[in-house]
């Protein structure tokens, strides 16, 4: 390329516009650097005046900033958390940590029951039943209708209204209804399970492996091998062959009355029993809606046409129409868990110790206001960019591929 | 009968008509016990309503204990509540508290003044929803009526005595957070909405985005910490505005997050010719935002619009948190008092009708308005 000589071709030919800006304000693109100027630097000045009176502010209060606070001795008794945790001798940071992950455990819990909930209301909204049609769509207006605090203080002191230990409902055999929570059997942890654990994955593998080869074969000759009892062999039997050749272990933690309390087995605090189930019914209600109308937003044509092929109402709903509607349904779903995450932080208002309520005591206990709430902000931001992550992964991959 | 049949022999057999198409077994037939499936779903469902309604009425009505005796010394006794705990409601409880539930620690002999301000929002919300205020007068019967709501709220003149803000409580507050954070948000969600549409000016969309996502990623709690323990530390040495305008503050800036998305929707739901019409005629940016995009874009997301407010209506309830005075946080309080303690079934289902009433006002309304619209699309 030889910059230097001209093209014939351009010889006489009019002259683009020149690029130079001329220092008019009828140049749009003048007036749009200055807009710019004005708008960050009013933007700016305000962010330094609060910066400058925070500064000040924080000097008069004598208050030392930075995040050195997480290593200190926190001394805050938690209540329930899934690594262990000494108030007398862990840090702050480590306290924090287990906020995330108590709220973790709330939003990944609530997100799984929420999906599964909310699917089986919004099919049975559009049931020809029409009792059954009438009744969840009562459901959904009046919990919709209904804020969501308001909801989880209700459910907290219904629980908390439970019988003491000594009357604890007993619905079935080692499970225990009482004001100190929900008790549950529990296995006694056996090595033997982690090679169950092991046989299981190996099985699942298996059955993918098995199902991509069914699927070449089915391209190749038009008859599909049956997957599922292949996966049944490999996912449940086999692991249950590991099981039995390692002296089948199995010995129940059943919980026992002891005194005041049940000792022994699994717990489900009131207080995460309330929060998992208040905004489990709650984003329900929401994912019904969401459901209903990617199934309407399906064209009648395609009931017609399974129908037509023969194919029973559940059949064509689980294999013909859900699955398209998915692609409606996913982005609304994803802010719908968003909300459930970002509302998991009224745990604070019952008492459940998460990433909100343990900043909060943490804030109160060193002062440290605006470390703790950036730390809260960053934790919800890093959760919600991963569902978002997640979720526009999982939308593209269903999404319509058009050859 | 067979004596009729053989006097018309010449008329054919006919078919005979259907068993039954119209009435109420045919109805149910078609639409409660269509197959056996749907029969054995209508019997359990009948089943656990009977069970659950009887159940409820007998606890809320046949066995509640709707008043209660006053004791000698003047105070409320409340022992046939206590009698009938678990098999009855003790609506009593609302009989004493419900001035208190729905204006707070409002000055007793005052308490008309809130009253008429909860009548004032409600008479705005209605002429807001009426087709035939939709014009720009709206705007200053608005400013209007904050103004008198703001004069009977505080007092001080006309005789009213002055009440100070951190008396003030119940159902106004929740709805001055919701209607002043509406009324504030709006006009900032308009402009953010417009700031990240704009392509000349990246460096403000750049700034609209952060301030959208930031906003929308996190909680509404932490907003609420923020103006409760980082806000007072913004302010100059010696500042420090007061608890309930920093609550408002937090949901202007939550609100206009949200608002922004949903204005953003209906610019881009206008079609690109309206765009390019307005500039082909000459108009300047702002005309052209004015007078030719605004109202039609933001015709298109009124329902939506309405939907955002439900939520916020409900969420302002989350000041209950940082302890400001609302709704929730009065009802609450109420059940503190020594006699109460333990009917609080009875003031959160109070709570809770109140809070559906409105919210299912609105959705009705925008649910309306939605299929009006879609009327008007179709044709």
């Amino acid at each position: 390329m030889s910059g230097s000589t001209t093209d014939p071709r351009q010889i006489g030919a009019r002259r683009p516009p020149s690029k130079g800006m001329t220092l008019s304000w009828s140049d749009p693109r003048l007036r749009s650097i200055v807009w710019q100027v004005v708008i960050i630097g009013a933007v700016g000045m305000i962010g330094w005046y609060l910066v400058s009176n925070t500064s000040q502010n924080l000097a008069a209060r004598r208050i030392a900033t930075g995040f050195d606070f997480l290593g200190r001795v926190a001394g805050i008794p938690i209540g329930e958390s899934l690594i262990p945790y000494d108030p007398a001798i862990h840090t702050y940071g480590r306290a924090m940590w287990i906020g995330v992950l108590n709220t973790l455990k709330v939003a990944v819990v609530g997100i799984v029951l929420a999906t599964f909930l909310g699917t089986v209301i919004g099919v049975a909204r559009l049931s020809k039943n029409w009792l059954l049609a009438k009744l969840t769509a009562t459901y959904v207006e009046v919990v919709r209708d209904i804020p969501l605090l308001l909801q989880l203080l209700f459910w907290y002191v219904l629980l908390q209204n439970l019988p003491a230990p000594r009357q604890a409902f007993n619905p079935a055999t080692g499970v225990f209804l009482s004001n100190r929570g929900i008790k549950v059997p529990l296995l006694e942890w056996d090595p033997a399970y982690w090679w169950m654990l092991a046989a299981f994955v190996l099985g699942w593998i298996g059955t993918i492996a098995w199902s991509r080869a069914a699927h070449r074969r089915q391209e190749a000759t038009g008859i599909r091998p049956r997957v599922w009892p292949v996966g049944l062999g490999l996912m449940i039997a086999f692991p249950l062959l590991v099981w039995a050749a390692l002296g089948s272990p199995f010995k129940p933690e059943i919980p026992v009355l002891r005194g005041f309390n049940f000792q022994g087995g699994g717990t489900v605090s009131p207080e995460y029993g309330a929060l998992t189930l208040g905004l489990v019914l709650y984003t329900a209600a929401y994912i019904a809606e969401i459901v209903r109308s990617g199934i309407l937003a399906v064209p009648i044509g395609q009931w017609e046409a399974a129908g037509a092929l023969g194919l029973r109402h559940g059949t064509i709903l689980r294999q013909i129409v859900l699955p398209q509607s998915l692609r409606v349904i996913i982005p609304p779903m994803t802010s719908q868990y968003l909300n459930l995450t970002k509302n998991s932080s009224l745990a604070v208002a019952i008492g459940y110790q998460d990433v909100v309520s343990i900043a909060n005591t943490t804030l109160n206990q060193t002062g440290q206001a605006i470390e703790g709430i950036a730390l809260i902000m960053v934790v919800y931001l890093t959760i919600s960019l991963s569902i978002s992550l997640f979720m526009n992964w999982y939308n593209a991959r269903i999404a319509l591929v058009e050859r | 009968m067979s004596t009729t049949t053989t006097t018309h022999a010449a008329v054919p057999e006919r078919e005979r008509p259907p068993a039954m198409v119209y009435g109420p077994i045919a109805w149910a037939r078609a639409n409660l016990f269509n197959s056996w499936w749907s029969t054995a779903v209508t019997l359990a469902l009948i089943y656990l309503l009977v069970k659950w309604a009887v159940g409820f009425i007998d606890w809320a009505f046949v066995n509640a204990v709707w008043t209660v005796p006053t004791t000698p010394q003047g105070t409320l006794d409340p022992t046939p509540c206590r009698n009938a705990k678990e098999i009855g409601a003790c609506w009593a409880v609302i009989g004493d508290k419900y001035r208190f539930i729905l204006f707070g620690r409002y000055p007793y002999d005052e308490q008309w003044r809130p009253a008429i301000c909860i009548v004032l929002f409600i008479a705005l919300y209605v002429m807001s929803a009426m087709r035939r205020f939709w014009r720009k007068e709206l705007a200053l019967i608005w400013i209007a009526m904050l103004t008198v709501i703001g004069v009977l709220m505080w007092g001080g003149v006309l005789g009213m005595p002055y009440v100070p803000q951190d008396t003030w409580g119940g159902l106004p507050i929740t709805l001055i957070l919701a209607t002043f954070g509406l009324a504030f948000a709006f006009p900032l969600a308009i402009l953010v909405a417009l700031g990240r549409r704009s392509t000349k000016l990246p460096a403000v969309r750049m700034l609209c985005v952060v301030y959208v996502e930031l906003i929308r990623g996190v909680p509404l709690i932490s907003l609420l910490f923020m103006a409760s323990v980082m806000f007072p530390l913004f302010m100059p040495v010696g500042m420090n505005p007061d608890k309930l305008l920093r609550a408002q503050v937090a949901i202007i800036l939550f609100a206009a997050a949200y608002l922004a998305e949903v204005v953003r929707g209906g610019l881009q739901a206008l079609p690109k010719g309206q765009y390019e019409a307005a500039d082909a005629l000459g108009l300047s940016y702002w005309q052209k935002t004015g007078l030719i995009i605004m109202p039609q874009a933001l015709r298109l997301v009124i329902p939506p619009l309405v939907n955002t407010f439900i939520g916020f209506f409900k969420d302002t309830s989350l000041v209950l948190i940082i302890g400001i005075f609302d709704l929730l946080t009065s009802g609450k309080v109420a059940l503190a008092e020594p006699i109460w303690q333990g009917y609080s079934s009875e003031v959160y289902i109070v709570l809770a009708i109140i809070y559906f009433i409105f919210c299912w006002c609105m959705a009705r309304y925008s649910r309306g308005l939605e299929q009006e619209f879609s009327r008007a699309a179709r044709r």
